[in-house]
């Protein structure tokens, strides 16, 4: 285990590119939105986001409780439309293509961009059974048992679980679960993967493996994450997206403050907000 | 209005005793909640005690062949269970065999599919219909649903499915198959509501959980809900089992009093319950009484077995769940 990674209460470090810095237009734009605003009932939880989301790196979403910051992953594979209450204005493009466009299905959206969530949840079957669940589901069933082992090594959990994969799913620990959730959703190989917070209900050790996960996973994925620890995403993300609360006479909603390459965020914020947020100083 | 409290901490040192009022009170609810348990266990006890004593006679003089044998003659006191037995099992089977898919759809539809709005009301008006007495229940079985198996379903059943030897015969307007439905109306809003307390218990992040694989409603249904629930949904078609088991009254409005084991569900026949409501207030012969009791007797076993058969599955397939392989 390498000691940066070890050391979470450390000062924030962050990422160093690990190749040489690409400027933002050679690379793939897989997410664009415009105007985006999600609502529940008539409160806006999040308004009017113009951001766009590049292939083959980490995303982060940070700020503050309430920014909206869920919501906003939510929206980007549809998982808002399970609340019934939520309403989303504007436009996420996916490669070009409107997801909340007419005649989108959402199941196919999500086929494409898979999501771990806060709370690693398992499904009641066999270790086995919950990698190859989704692969049955979607008909990948050609060479299930390698699929099934390639999704375990790619999750870096294939050498911990190897010999039980037919027992329960619950008897891993909570580190162990949420990166069977992230075998499960590369299992079904995704073009992005959401993480929503997926570190926040693990302690540091497990965390420091899911990082040092999703450095990896950004070879063949596009990974966006939502997070409330800065030093988490200083640590993995190559571009950092802060959201912040904005208060109204009605309540408030969140908004995209700054977006840039992560080290720009950390160290020369372009906005006093961001600055007061990653130094601290955020009330 | 703080203004009494003391800001000096007692420096008193702890009583030695407790209080007299503390332990009173603490002795109450213990002696109280303790005999409201045990006068439970204990009515449980005594009933069956006096089940078998009553039904002692037809036990000693008929012993276990009484339960093998066909027949209810009572002009020469040959009382034997089978026909009964075997009128109990096909209605509740039948019966549990309709409303086992049905309810599992309803309480689907209502925990997941319905408009929000409309859930709490269907659902509502699902569960009154176990309010309706099931005295009534038989006398529109009577007076509507007979006539309608007897003239309009049985016909049909047997022009096309004539072949099943459960739709054999000639059509009744009394018989096992209106039994059958009264039966079903009867189970159905227990165990769809059971079915849908049960899928609504379904943690929200393990329904997400499939829906971010890209899986369908029904692929989530299938794979999430359905095996989550597996153990509840067995426990509750138990329940509704014994319900069909020991329900008298309905039965016997509508079961027409026949006698023999049949396949066809067409004709007339008789269960156990039913037999003992028919019978007992016209009894003419103090071991026809205990042949009847020895009915209620048998009754009584298998509603007890049913019901430890539905705790034990859900003793065990919760253990699953929380985590043993």
């Amino acid at each position: 285990m390498e000691a940066d990674t070890m050391n979470v209460v450390a000062p924030i470090e962050i990422a160093q590119p690990r190749e040489a810095p690409r400027s933002a237009s050679d690379l793939e734009i897989v997410f664009e939105t415009r105007g985006l605003t999600v609502s529940y009932g008539k409160a806006p939880a999040v308004s009017d986001v113009d951001l766009s989301i590049y292939r083959n790196l980490v995303t982060a979403i940070i700020g503050p409780s309430g920014c909206g910051k869920s919501t906003f992953l939510r929206s980007l594979n549809r998982m808002n439309d399970l609340v019934p209450s939520a309403k989303v204005e504007g436009e996420v493009l996916y490669h070009g293509q409107n997801i909340y466009g007419d005649g989108v299905d959402p199941v196919e959206v999500r086929r494409r961009i898979g999501m771990v969530f806060q709370k690693p949840n398992p499904f009641p079957k066999s270790i086995y059974d919950n990698v190859a669940w989704g692969l049955r589901v979607l008909g990948m069933k050609d060479d299930l048992d390698s699929r099934v082992e390639r999704a375990l090594t790619q999750a870096a959990l294939w050498d911990e679980v190897k010999d039980r994969l037919k027992k329960s799913a619950f008897g891993l620990s909570g580190g162990q679960q949420q990166r069977l959730c992230i075998a499960r959703a590369i299992a079904v190989e995704p073009d992005v993967v959401l993480l929503d917070e997926p570190a926040s209900a693990l302690d540091p050790i497990a965390t420091s493996k899911i990082e040092d996960l999703m450095h990896e996973l950004k070879n063949e994925y596009t990974l966006v994450i939502v997070t409330h620890n800065m030093q988490q995403a200083a640590r993995v993300a190559d571009m950092t997206a802060f959201f912040t609360l904005e208060r109204t006479e009605s309540g408030g909603h969140g908004v995209l403050v700054e977006y840039d390459e992560t080290p720009k965020i950390f160290t020369q914020p372009a906005d006093k907000r961001t600055e007061g947020y990653v130094t601290g100083r955020f009330g | 209005m703080s203004a009494r409290v003391s800001a000096v901490p007692s420096t008193q040192p702890l009583p030695e005793r407790r209080r007299i009022g503390d332990r009173f009170g603490d002795l109450f609810l213990h002696g109280l909640t303790g005999a409201a348990a045990a006068a439970a266990a204990v009515l449980l006890g005594a009933i069956a005690w006096k089940i078998f004593q009553l039904a002692w006679p037809a036990i000693t003089k008929y012993g276990f062949a009484f339960v093998t044998r066909q027949g209810w003659d009572t002009v020469h006191n040959k009382f034997g269970a089978l026909d009964l037995i075997w009128g109990t099992a096909l209605t509740s089977f039948a019966a549990l065999l309709i409303a086992t898919p049905l309810s599992i759809a309803i309480g689907l539809y209502l925990s997941e599919l319905a408009p929000r709005g409309a859930r709490t009301v269907i659902a509502s008006l699902v569960e009154l219909l176990a309010a309706i007495p099931s005295v009534v229940l038989g006398l529109w079985g009577i007076l509507v649903l007979g006539p309608f198996v007897g003239q309009d379903l049985e016909p049909w059943l047997h022009r096309h499915l004539g072949f099943i030897p459960l739709f054999s015969g000639s059509p009744e307007n009394a018989g096992m198959l209106v039994a059958v439905l009264v039966l079903t109306i009867m189970i159905v809003p227990i165990t769809s509501s059971i079915c849908r307390e049960l899928f609504l218990g379904v943690p929200t992040e393990l329904e997400q959980g499939a829906l971010a694989l890209g899986a369908t409603r029904w692929e989530m249904v299938r794979g999430v809900i359905l095996p989550y629930t597996r153990s509840g949904v067995s426990a509750a078609i138990l329940l509704g089992f014994g319900r069909a088991v020991g329900e008298a009254i309905a039965v016997t409005q509508v079961i027409g009093a026949g006698h023999g084991i049949h396949w066809s569900l067409f004709v007339t026949g008789d269960t156990l319950a039913s037999k003992l409501a028919e019978q007992y207030q016209g009894a003419v012969s103090n071991i026809q009484i205990a042949s009847l009791v020895y009915l209620a007797a048998i009754l009584l076993v298998i509603s007890l077995l049913v019901n430890l058969t539905a705790l034990f599955i859900v003793r065990r397939f919760s253990h699953e769940r929380i985590g043993g392989s």
